[in-house]
């Protein structure tokens, strides 16, 4: 780094001092090893040509990246994954984003209870509100099954989405829309070509945290779901006897998916600010 | 607190713009968290006091208000209630030890690199977080690299094995839930204006002074968000005791999904639910009262 070395100094003093200096450094390269090394293992299992069970490496292989449905039931389990995480993300964002504006733009009666009836979901663990809609549905003879997941699935991710836009919302420039009036917008114009594209990408932001808090439940799922399998559940039934490598593959392609989204975010962002 | 906060409302700032559009904003994600969480919460304290039908099949049961049952249901599971706020307690306080100087290299000494190392915190958390689990259990089984390397240095015996065990629980919760702890950490440390610490420095406080008067508790709220964003997820977590540990490292959360699946037994479920909801409610009432960060809720 940038250490000039200073010829008095004896070696050993150098080096605890480089290491004085740098310490947050060194921790923070340890930390995303420690943070990396699932993920590399998750990567390089989907590679393992290993047959059915998937705890050993037995040799390279790119068959698995080739048959990604090659497993049994696998696919299946993810386009159930896929399509409650596509309507539950639509519905929970839509919602939550009329809440967040009505929280973040109005002084209304009743604004602290909905902020502690936004709050209580995320304060409640999922045990508790997965086996709490089991035994609502199962007293009115719901079965378990896709829409209970889906209705089970928008409930939890509409607190996420309220948080996000809030937080968008609050953090905007007043002035921005008061320029907008000043040119004789009106209210409606002003929200339609001012207020929402600023608030846009943290309605984007919802919707994709919302997405992947949904495609990776498992807890509330698995008890609400009935005989439909997801690809959580799929990973925790086959856990035990060793999962598929296909299952890494789907792990990892999603892993690489939402890199490609949140880099490309990151572009458009940098585009619109200049 | 929140409470309070609307008196204030009420009494001052009410601009009202609009009268009746923010109900209409609200209605119908209100109307949706009514019925998929507020109304599943009361039938689950109408579950927990019901007994089974006489002669009746299994998963029959009548109302008959026997509030017993609380005290039946926790002292069947005394241990993994005991056990499910412990190992939450350790893997909120490993994540803050883990997450908090990584947060800190973040939010200050990376530069131009800021936003591409914030990307590659959450960045693991993209794979599936049954697979991460499972990786674990690869990490730490035989077949791992840690297991050998322990055995090698002599720091475990050579009989020794880290699955199955309350140390790969801990494990696992630690990872699973780190990004909880790491963003909000983050998002407080970001915000502290560096010119408060310049001022610390010209005062002649050193490095550690500045951090322990003035770097941490502007970081308080971070730190009270992320520990709760973490230790609440833990203590309900049956998924990493499932994968990692053994029948002595089960929680409070293997026993309501056992409950519910294999045995059948509502009303012991429902009264683990609230009695869960409950401890937890009011844990997290006592930490945000104390710590003082009252505006979280």
């Amino acid at each position: 780094m940038s250490t000039v070395p200073i010829p008095t100094l004896p070696v050993s003093k150098r080096i605890s001092r480089w290491f004085g200096r740098n310490l947050i450094r060194i921790y923070a390269v340890l930390g995303f090893t420690y943070l990396f090394v699932p993920v590399f293992y998750t990567i390089a299992f989907s590679f393992n040509n290993a047959g059915k069970s998937n705890l050993v490496w037995k040799g390279f292989t790119l068959s698995n990246w080739a048959n990604p449905c090659g497993a049994p039931d696998v696919c299946a389990a993810l386009g159930n994954s896929l399509k409650i995480g596509v309507i539950a993300t639509t519905a929970a964002t839509i919602l939550g984003t009329l809440i967040a504006f009505a929280i973040g733009r109005h002084r209304f009666r009743g604004r602290a209870t909905t902020n502690l009836l936004i709050f209580l979901p995320m304060a409640t663990p999922e045990v508790v509100l997965g086996s709490s809609l089991l035994a609502m549905f199962l007293a009115f003879r719901i079965n378990p099954g896709v829409w209970p997941t889906v209705a089970a699935h928008v409930m939890f991710c509409i607190s996420f989405v309220v948080v996000t836009v809030k937080a968008r919302i609050a953090s905007l420039d007043p002035r921005l829309e008061q320029a907008a009036m000043d040119l004789y917008a009106n209210e409606r114009e002003t929200f339609r070509r001012v207020t929402l594209p600023l608030v846009m990408p943290g309605i984007a932001g919802a919707a994709l945290l919302a997405f992947s808090l949904s495609f990776d439940d498992f807890i509330i799922t698995n008890f609400n779901s009935g005989t439909m399998n997801t690809f959580p559940k799929f990973v925790y039934t086959s856990a035990a006897r060793g999962i598929p490598a296909q299952a890494n593959v789907i792990g990892s392609s999603m892993f690489l998916i939402a890199l490609v989204i949140v880099a490309a975010g990151q572009l458009v962002n940098r585009k619109k600010a200049r | 607190m929140a409470f309070l906060q609307s008196a204030v409302t009420r009494a001052g700032t009410f601009t009202g713009r609009k009268g009746r559009l923010p109900y209409l904003l609200l209605l119908p994600g209100m109307l949706w968290l009514f019925t998929f969480f507020i109304l599943p919460i009361i039938n689950l304290a109408g579950t927990s006091t019901q007994t089974p039908v006489l002669g009746g099949d299994t998963g029959q049961y009548v109302q008959t208000f026997r509030l017993a049952n609380y005290i039946d249901a926790f002292n069947a599971a005394r241990p993994q209630f005991a056990r499910s706020f412990i190992y939450a307690f350790l893997a909120t306080l490993l994540a803050l030890a883990i997450s908090y100087p990584l947060a800190y290299a973040i939010a200050f000494r990376s530069g131009r690199f800021k936003n591409i190392l914030l990307v590659l915190v959450v960045a693991p958390f993209f794979t599936s977080f049954l697979l991460r689990t499972v990786a674990w259990k690869q990490i730490l089984g035989e077949e791992g690299f840690v297991v050998p390397t322990l055995r090698a240095l002599h720091i475990i015996g050579p009989q020794a094995t880290l699955t199955a065990s309350a140390l790969a629980v801990v494990t696992g919760m630690t990872y699973n839930f780190l990004p909880f702890m790491t963003l909000p950490l983050y998002a407080s440390l970001e915000r502290i204006d560096p010119r408060t610490l310049e001022a610390s420095n010209d005062l002649y406080a050193n490095g550690i002074t500045t951090f322990r008067k003035v770097t941490f508790p502007l970081s308080m709220p971070g730190v009270v968000a992320g520990t709760l964003l973490t230790f609440i997820p833990a203590a309900g977590d049956y998924v990493n005791a499932a994968i990692l540990g053994n029948p002595n490292t089960t929680m409070i959360g293997n026993v309501i999904d056992s409950r519910f699946f294999r045995i059948v037994d509502y009303p012991t479920a429902a009264a683990l639910s609230f009695m869960l909801m409950a401890a937890i409610l009011i844990l997290v009432t006592i930490y945000i009262r104390r710590s003082g960060t009252d505006e979280l809720v």
